[in-house]
Formats: C-alpha cells, sequence, structure tokens
C-alpha cells in the first residue's frame, strides 16, 4: 500500500527581548543558575505578571510577515500543571484567543514545485525553567533563570507532506524569525525548537491517521531524522497489523529512534482559564500599521528583488536569501565590487561558504568581510587581476594578510595588460616551439590550450586571460 | 490615649503631646496584656516597630511627617513584609520569612506608619469567622465567646480592641466589611483595581481587594490616602488620579439618593437587625437623603457563583505551594509525587483543600462551560443590576452580614451555613464595586454594620456619607468594656 506521511509542526521560537515576558529580570543565556530568576520569576506568594510589550510588538511582527491576522483583543490563559520547573504550578500562555491567527508561508524543497503552507495560530507564552537530573546524587537540581522567557509558539496547519517538506517549513520559519529579529535562532541552545505531529494514512483517503507527537527536536537533522524513523514505525506498525495510539514520543538522537513518554489517557487536563491576573490584550489598527511600517524587507520579497535587479537565477537567489546575515553580506559585497553581481554571487555561494563550512564558522564570523570580498572583485571587474589570480589574493585575505590592493601590490600580482608585452612573449613561444606550432596548423586545435599555459607560465598567472587569448588565436594563424 | 482616632493621634503626634516612641510602646503593651485572650496578631514586630517609631520621630521633629508618620498600625498576615514572617493564616508558609514587601505595606512604611505586628486571619484568606487559621480562632472583643467574622478578623479584632489604631484588611467576598460589622468598626473594601494587589498573597485574583480597617471615616480616608493609586507592578490596578479621600467628609449629603435593595430585606434577615439598619436609613433621612427602594434580581446567584469562580481562581493559585521553592515541605518525600501530595495535605487546612478541589473540579474538561463559564455570565449579570440601579441612586444601603457575631464553633463544621454570613457582601466584589461597612448600632450587646455600596471609584462618596452619619451618630466610638 501507499502511504501519505502528513505532518504538522509546533514551533517555539524564544524572542529576543532582553526582559522576561511578565517582570524584568534578564533573559540573557548562560548564567549562573538562579541568578536571573527574580520574586516573578520564583513565583513567590503575592507576585503578579506584568506582560513585556517588546514581546506583544515581536509576535505581531511575526504575524504581519506571514500575511495573519492579528487578535484586536487576545486573551491570556493559565495551563496547570505541577512540575518542579514550573515555579506557579501554571503556565501562562494563550488558548482560545491567540495573539495572531491564522496565516501562511511558502516553502520549497529543492526539485519541487513551490508549495503553500498554513499557518494556524502563533501565541505568546513563558517558558519554564530547567530541571537538572544529573550531580545531584539522587535528588533533581531546579534552575528557573529560563522560567518566563517569552516564547512565540507557531503552530501549522497539518499541510506538511514529507519530513523534507518539515524541515524547509521549519527553516524557513527560522528564517523569517532572525530576518525580523525577534528571535536569534541559535538551536543549541534551545532558542528554536519544535514538536512535530506525525501521522500516515492510506494514500487518497481524506481522514487523518491517529498523530503521535514527538517533543522537543532541536536541530534541523532531528526534525529529519526522528519523522521518518516515527513515519517507519507507524507504517510497520498498521501493516502488521497493529494501531498507531495517540501519545506523546521522545526522539533519542543517541538510539536513533522515538520512544512513548506518555499516552492520550495520560495526558494532563490543563484546565486552562483566562489569567485573572492579567487584563485582555488589545491591539488597535494604528499599532499594527505602526509594526508594519517597521518591517524589513522579507525574504521572499528580497529572493524576487535579487532576481529581478541583481540577474540572479532562481537557486542562487534563494541560497543567498535564506538567512538575512547572508543576504546583508551578499549585498554589501555587491555594493563594493560594484559590478556583475552574479560574479559575487559565484564567489559568495563557492569559495565564501566552502571556506567557511571547511572550518564551521557561521558568515558573522568570515574572516573575510563582504567589504574585503567586494574589494577584491571589484578588481576581478576592472581587470586589475584574473579570477585565478583571484583565489590567491583570496587565500591571503583569508590569512589576514590585508585588503585586495595591499596583497596585490605586495605580491606584484597585477594583471599584464599591456598587449606590447604580450605579443612579445607569445612571439618568442611561438619561436622556442617550432613543432607544436607546426601540429597546431595543421589542425590539432587542442594545442591551443599549451600556448596559453605557456604564456600564462611566463606571465607567472598575470597575464589577463582575455588578451593573450585573442592575441594568440592570431598569431598562430600565421 | 489609645481609643483616639489617627487623626486625633496624628494632632497628639504633632503637637508633641506625646511621640511616636511613647505610642508605639502603649500598644506593644496593650497587645502584651490582650493579644493571648484575643489571639488577633500572629507576629508581633516590637524591635521594629520601635525602630520605625524612633524614625518618625525624626521625621515629625523635622517637620518632614505625614499625617500617617509615627501611627502604629497592623498589618494583615496576607501581605507580604520583607524580612518578617508571612504567613497567611497557613502552616503551608509557617516558615516563609518574605524577602520582598507588598507595594499596600511599602507605602505605609514610606508614609511613616508603624507596623505592630501581622493580624491573624482565616487560612488564605478562606473563611468568615477566623476559624480557619492555623495559628487558632481569634475572639471578638465584645464578647469572646464569639467569632469577629473574617477574613480580616485579626486585624479587625485588634482595632476594636484598641490594640492597634487601624489596620489593613483584604476583602475578596466580605472580609473586610463582615468582620467590621461584627466588631463595631468602620472598613472600606475599595473599588477593584483602586489598590496595588502585588504583595499581597492571591486568594481569588479577580475579587481581592485590600482596604483599611479603622474607628472612622474620617480616618479610613486617611489610609486610604496612602493605600490608593496605581502600581505598574499590577497589570489589573488601574491608572487613574488618586483623589483626597478627606477632601469631600464635610459636604453635605442633602439629596442623597439611597437606594435600598429589596432583595436585602427579605426573610433571611434577622428582625432586630431589620430595625437596626431602619432606624439608620431614618438617620439618613433626617440629614436630608431620599430613600427609594430598588431591586438587585440576581442577589441570590451571588454565593452560588461566588463558590465556582473563586475556588477556581484559588485552586490554581496555590499551586505554587507545592514545598518546592518556599514553605512546608513533607519530612522525607520518596519521590515527587509524595512530595507534592504529602506537602500539600500537610500544609493546607480543610477549607482550603475544599476550595482547591471545588475549583480543581469547576475547571475541569468537561465542567468547565457547566461551572466556571456559566458562573462568569452570571456574573455579568449581577454587575448589570448594580449598574441598572446606580442610574437612579447615587449609593445603596442595606445590612453588612445577616446576622450579629456568632458562638465560635457554631458554623464552623457547616460550610454553606457559614457561606451565606457573606449573602450581602460578595455581590459587590463580583462587580467590583466600592463599599463600606460602618457601625450602625447594636443587637444584645453586639454591634451591627450598614453597609454603604457605591459606584465604580466613588470611595469619596461613600467616606462622605459615612462621615455625615458618624457626625451624627457615636456608634463608631464604642469600646468594648474590658479595653475602654
Amino acid at each position: 500500500m501507499e502511504w501519505e506521511v502528513v505532518i504538522g509542526l509546533e514551533i517555539h521560537a524564544q524572542l529576543a527581548t532582553r526582559s522576561k515576558i511578565f517582570s524584568g529580570a534578564s533573559t540573557a543565556y548562560g548564567a549562573a543558575p538562579n541568578t536571573q530568576a527574580c520574586a516573578v520569576d520564583l513565583g513567590l506568594p503575592g507576585v503578579l505578571p506584568v506582560l513585556n510589550r517588546e514581546a506583544v510588538r515581536m509576535a505581531v511582527k511575526f504575524g504581519l510577515a506571514i500575511d495573519a491576522q492579528i487578535t484586536p483583543r487576545s486573551v491570556f490563559a493559565r495551563k496547570n500543571y505541577f512540575y518542579p520547573d514550573l515555579p506557579k504550578g501554571y503556565q501562562i500562555s494563550q488558548f482560545e484567543l491567540p495573539v495572531v491567527g491564522v496565516g501562511q508561508l511558502e516553502i520549497q524543497v529543492e526539485g519541487k514545485a513551490p508549495r503553500v503552507i498554513g499557518v494556524t495560530r502563533a501565541h505568546l507564552e513563558e517558558d519554564a525553567g530547567k530541571s537538572l537530573h544529573e550531580d545531584f546524587h539522587g535528588s533533581t537540581g531546579i534552575d528557573l533563570n529560563r522560567a518566563g522567557t517569552p516564547l512565540l509558539e507557531i503552530v501549522s496547519e497539518p499541510d506538511l507532506r514529507s519530513a523534507k517538506e518539515a524541515v524547509a517549513y521549519m527553516k524557513k520559519v527560522h528564517s523569517l524569525v532572525q530576518y525580523l529579529e525577534i528571535c536569534d535562532g541559535n538551536m543549541q541552545e534551545g532558542s528554536f525548537r519544535c514538536d512535530a505531529n506525525v501521522s500516515v494514512r492510506p494514500m487518497g483517503q481524506a481522514a487523518l491517521g491517529t498523530r503521535s507527537e514527538i517533543k522537543n527536536l532541536n536541530s534541523f537533522r532531528f526534525v529529519e531524522r526522528a519523522i521518518n524513523i516515527e513515519v517507519e514505525r507507524q507504517i510497520d506498525l498498521i501493516e502488521g497489523g497493529g494501531k498507531v495510539v495517540q501519545e506523546t514520543r521522545l526522539y533519542d538522537s543517541d538510539k536513533d529512534e522515538t520512544r512513548s513518554m506518555r499516552s492520550k489517557e495520560e495526558a494532563f487536563d490543563y484546565r486552562y482559564f483566562p489569567d485573572p491576573d492579567l487584563l485582555p490584550l488589545e491591539i488597535d489598527e494604528a499599532y499594527i500599521e505602526a509594526v508594519r511600517q517597521s518591517l524589513p524587507e522579507l525574504p521572499d520579497a528580497r529572493k524576487g528583488r535579487f532576481i529581478a535587479e541583481l540577474g540572479l537565477g532562481e537557486y542562487e537567489a534563494g541560497v543567498l536569501t535564506a538567512s538575512r546575515e547572508l543576504a546583508d553580506y551578499f549585498e554589501e559585497a555587491v555594493k563594493v565590487a560594484g559590478d556583475d553581481a552574479r560574479r559575487t554571487a559565484n564567489w559568495v555561494m563557492g569559495d565564501l561558504l566552502g571556506a567557511l563550512n571547511r572550518v564551521g564558522k557561521e558568515i558573522a564570523e568570515s574572516p573575510v568581510s563582504a567589504e574585503l570580498l567586494g574589494g577584491m572583485l571589484r578588481r576581478i571587474n576592472d581587470n586589475t587581476i584574473s579570477g585565478k589570480i583571484a583565489k590567491q589574493v583570496f587565500e591571503c585575505m583569508w590569512n589576514g594578510e590585508g585588503d585586495a590592493d595591499t596583497i596585490i601590490e605586495q605580491k606584484g600580482l597585477k594583471q599584464v595588460t599591456d598587449s606590447g608585452a604580450i605579443e612579445k612573449i607569445i612571439d618568442e613561444i611561438i619561436a622556442s616551439n617550432p613543432g607544436q606550432v607546426e601540429q597546431y596548423r595543421a589542425g590539432k586545435e587542442k594545442l591551443f590550450g599549451f600556448f596559453v599555459g605557456q604564456v600564462m607560465k611566463a606571465t607567472q598567472g598575470k597575464a589577463n586571460p582575455a588578451q593573450v587569448n585573442e592575441l594568440l588565436k592570431q598569431k598562430l594563424a600565421g | 490615649m489609645h481609643t483616639k482616632t489617627i487623626a486625633q493621634l496624628s494632632a497628639a503626634l504633632r503637637s508633641g503631646e506625646i511621640s511616636s516612641v511613647e505610642l508605639t510602646t502603649l500598644f506593644l503593651a496593650r497587645i502584651k496584656q490582650h493579644n493571648p485572650a484575643l489571639n488577633c496578631y500572629i507576629s508581633i514586630t516590637e524591635a521594629q516597630a520601635l525602630e520605625a517609631a524612633a524614625t518618625a520621630d525624626r521625621r515629625l521633629k523635622e517637620g518632614d511627617a505625614t499625617p500617617l508618620t509615627g501611627i502604629p498600625i497592623a498589618h494583615k498576615d496576607i501581605f507580604c513584609t520583607e524580612g518578617v514572617k508571612t504567613t497567611c493564616g497557613s502552616k503551608m508558609l509557617d516558615n516563609f520569612i518574605a524577602p520582598y514587601e507588598s507595594t499596600c505595606t511599602a507605602k505605609f512604611a514610606a508614609a511613616g506608619a508603624v507596623m505592630l505586628g501581622k493580624s491573624n486571619m482565616d487560612e488564605f484568606a478562606m473563611g468568615s469567622s477566623n476559624e480557619t487559621s492555623y495559628y487558632g480562632a481569634v475572639k471578638n472583643p465584645w464578647d469572646q465567646g464569639r467569632v469577629p467574622g473574617g477574613s480580616s478578623g485579626g486585624s479587625v479584632a485588634a482595632v476594636a480592641a484598641r490594640l492597634a489604631p487601624a489596620a489593613t484588611g483584604t476583602d475578596t467576598g466580605g472580609s473586610i466589611r463582615q468582620p467590621a460589622a461584627l466588631c463595631g468598626l468602620t472598613g472600606l473594601k475599595p473599588t477593584y483595581g483602586r489598590v496595588s494587589r502585588y504583595g499581597m498573597i492571591a486568594f481569588a485574583s479577580s475579587l481581592d481587594q485590600a482596604g483599611p480597617v479603622t474607628y472612622s471615616a474620617e480616618d479610613a480616608a486617611l489610609l486610604m490616602n496612602v493605600m490608593a493609586g496605581f502600581d505598574e507592578r499590577d497589570s489589573t490596578s488601574v491608572e487613574r488620579e488618586v483623589p483626597d479621600y478627606t477632601a469631600e467628609l464635610t459636604n453635605s449629603i442633602e439629596g442623597l439618593k439611597i437606594g435600598l435593595p429589596k432583595e436585602y430585606f427579605d426573610g433571611g434577615l434577622d428582625d432586630s437587625i431589620a430595625r437596626v439598619i431602619e432606624s439608620a436609613i431614618q438617620a439618613y433621612e433626617a440629614l436630608g437623603a431620599v430613600v427609594k427602594e430598588i431591586s438587585l434580581p440576581n442577589t441570590a446567584l451571588a454565593v452560588p457563583t461566588y463558590y465556582v469562580v473563586a475556588p477556581a481562581e484559588c485552586s490554581t493559585n496555590l499551586s505554587r505551594f507545592d514545598g518546592v521553592r518556599f514553605g512546608h515541605r513533607c519530612d522525607d518525600p520518596k519521590d515527587l509525587f509524595d512530595l507534592y501530595t504529602r506537602s500539600r495535605g500537610e500544609g493546607f487546612g480543610a477549607e482550603v483543600k475544599r476550595r482547591i478541589m471545588i475549583g480543581t473540579y469547576v475547571l475541569s474538561a468537561g465542567y468547565y462551560d457547566a461551572y466556571y463559564l456559566k458562573a462568569q455570565k452570571i456574573r455579568r449579570l449581577i454587575s448589570e443590576d448594580f449598574r441598572a440601579a446606580f442610574e437612579t441612586v447615587d449609593v445603596i444601603m442595606g445590612p453588612t452580614a445577616p446576622s450579629t457575631a456568632f458562638k465560635l464553633g457554631e458554623k464552623a463544621d457547616d460550610p454553606v451555613t457559614m457561606y451565606l454570613s457573606d449573602i450581602y457582601t460578595i455581590a459587590v466584589n463580583m462587580a467590583g464595586l466600592p463599599a463600606a461597612s460602618i457601625p450602625a448600632g447594636f443587637v444584645d450587646g453586639l454591634p451591627v454594620g450598614l453597609q454603604v455600596i457605591g459606584n465604580y471609584f466613588e470611595e469619596s462618596r461613600l467616606l462622605n456619607v459615612a462621615h455625615q452619619y458618624q457626625q451624627a451618630t457615636d456608634w463608631h466610638l464604642q469600646v468594648p468594656a474590658e479595653f475602654q
């Protein structure tokens, strides 16, 4: 039987506010345990939450970026459950009326047509603290620094049809929140993570299969692995005559398997109800308009502009706009290079990303800045150096030897464009290689490369290749 | 000196007739003498009080005094007070030294008031007799075989016995007004949002409101001048200018339109109390007020609705008492579940457990719509009753409580009868309105309170209406024989 995979993602994006969503404590990562938890975060008797306006602004930005309805009057609710790292015994979240309503975004899996994925809602909530089970000799340590950190939970429709689509969607949201500067996207630190709802159904069946929810996936690779493993497990189960049960599962990346955490019967009754400590969140049109004005150019629009204005291909534009930092880098480099955006695109995607990849660095940490790379490309564009010499210059810049002009000057890499000088060298080479000249003239045109090589060798690669080609053709034609 | 009002004490402090240290020492001595019998204080903060009094004396000398500088005061043990044990009347918090100060008590401290101690209360403010306190029942100074009312029973008994010239209380369903009525004092529950709830341990967040317990309306105005105001740490506090609550006290009430809800004078009310209320109304007519019968048709729904909303909120407000970070923790927990169940089972008393269970039930999947949601709808109907009434009258009057102080233990085992002690006060909290209870007479030697309900943010009018009555009567100046 052919199976169709149905996936919906719940993404938790930690909002990049300086202070927590309901208190003034800092959200900075990595402080000593419990040093960034104030009375409110500790849930001391008598404390009250006060909503961080910046978190609201960020949620509205996201809503506008996915063409969603912003709820004029949304409500904070208490989600009640007991856990040691949940200080109040409830999490303040949004339930019936989330701040961001139905929206959508477009994804594309390489080699496939783009698809529109529905976003059901996005709501504001506070994060819990951390339970540390190691190092406490049978007890559990509680660190409440993270408690009260603002989260935007972004819930997709069950529109995703493969693990690859799920990853593409997650990457798209990841890129978007960084474009919007509302989340640092740091997955190692847990700033961006997701739960995946996965089910399968016979191809063509309208009704959804029973789903399982895989909790807390914090890398793109884990999302893809966990979903594929879970899909396989469900299909094997059904084909073996079994039934999928609705449950929450955990993905174990060490063993590369998912395992049951709790079943539907064991699911909590969260007893949601409106939090009486917080007034409904009212957002008017004027506010929404002001936020709209503050939106940066979004990835899809930027991609379109790169294609239309800079003459990039669909694929290149897609790669270069996937992250705001990369797109900013590219645009800066183009500006400095002054000309030929496609050449800049090739250098950024090829040499630069390749080099960064080899040393495991991000674009922000690149030893070659956009200005340096652009400066070098300007020298290719104005024929000061050839593309081949540029590789050498790039290497020197990577090693911190200065900017392109300095390196070209110091190492004498300036291209020879004096046609008299080049002609002289060509004449010498023709004179000292009569045999090859004869063969070439007899029709062995492959030998042309030999002559180019000889000229380049004689000029240490500095001769302008186009000029060399042209002059050689003339001279060899006799 | 101990029977003087704050207005009088303030004048005495300014004139140098007495110092704050002397006044504080006097009240501390009275507390030592009478508290063992009355049990109205859980903590007595003698050293801090004397230090604060000395500071107040310096301010008085330097001319930097407010009307409350140097005035001793008792704070209900529901307010977090930094460095001082804050129990909320519960074993759960018997070991809890608050690490921060509530906005309300901080404002009193800033004004120079001197905290004498923390007053006894029903556990987590759940009760109408002060019998649910882990620290034992409080006795009514008018008859020590009887309850003072609750939940602010300790505050009210302390002021009634002149063990403090004033106190703070909190009122979720009548917890200031009902004990004030049962002990012959002036008690005011302000409009919801008028006084910050920050640092006040929550019972039912949408109903809780702090207010003053005093001899006179004038004193209540002086306390309100300190307590009221927006607090950026309480999202439900209202950003609205705070008037000088003493400014309108002396206004004439000629032509004041008083509404008497017919539902407040039906069969449930004790005849002798009805007579006291009727004579108070006559006194108002003599002052030029006009009386009109009105109807608050949803009155009977107030108590049952309250006992859905308040437990629902308290069931989650009290989830933080889990034995993990503060408060009572059971010995040698076997595992997490054991830690939770035994810590909470041991730390909470029966009434608190009852309300947590009711609240958990009404919020549960499948019951939410039938109970919580329906209660919210009825709550709006109750508010609507008042809104309509205030289109034709200025204030609403009636009894504060259906009976005078009852005997200790009389209703302790019958929660529903106990809940009905708040039958006239609860609707006011459901609507968020301000209301006062003022002494209006006695039945068999026990005080009776007149409730005056005002429109939103009309505390000044309520205090004016109360003050004018107190200029014409002296019920509010009566002191139980033993404490004169």
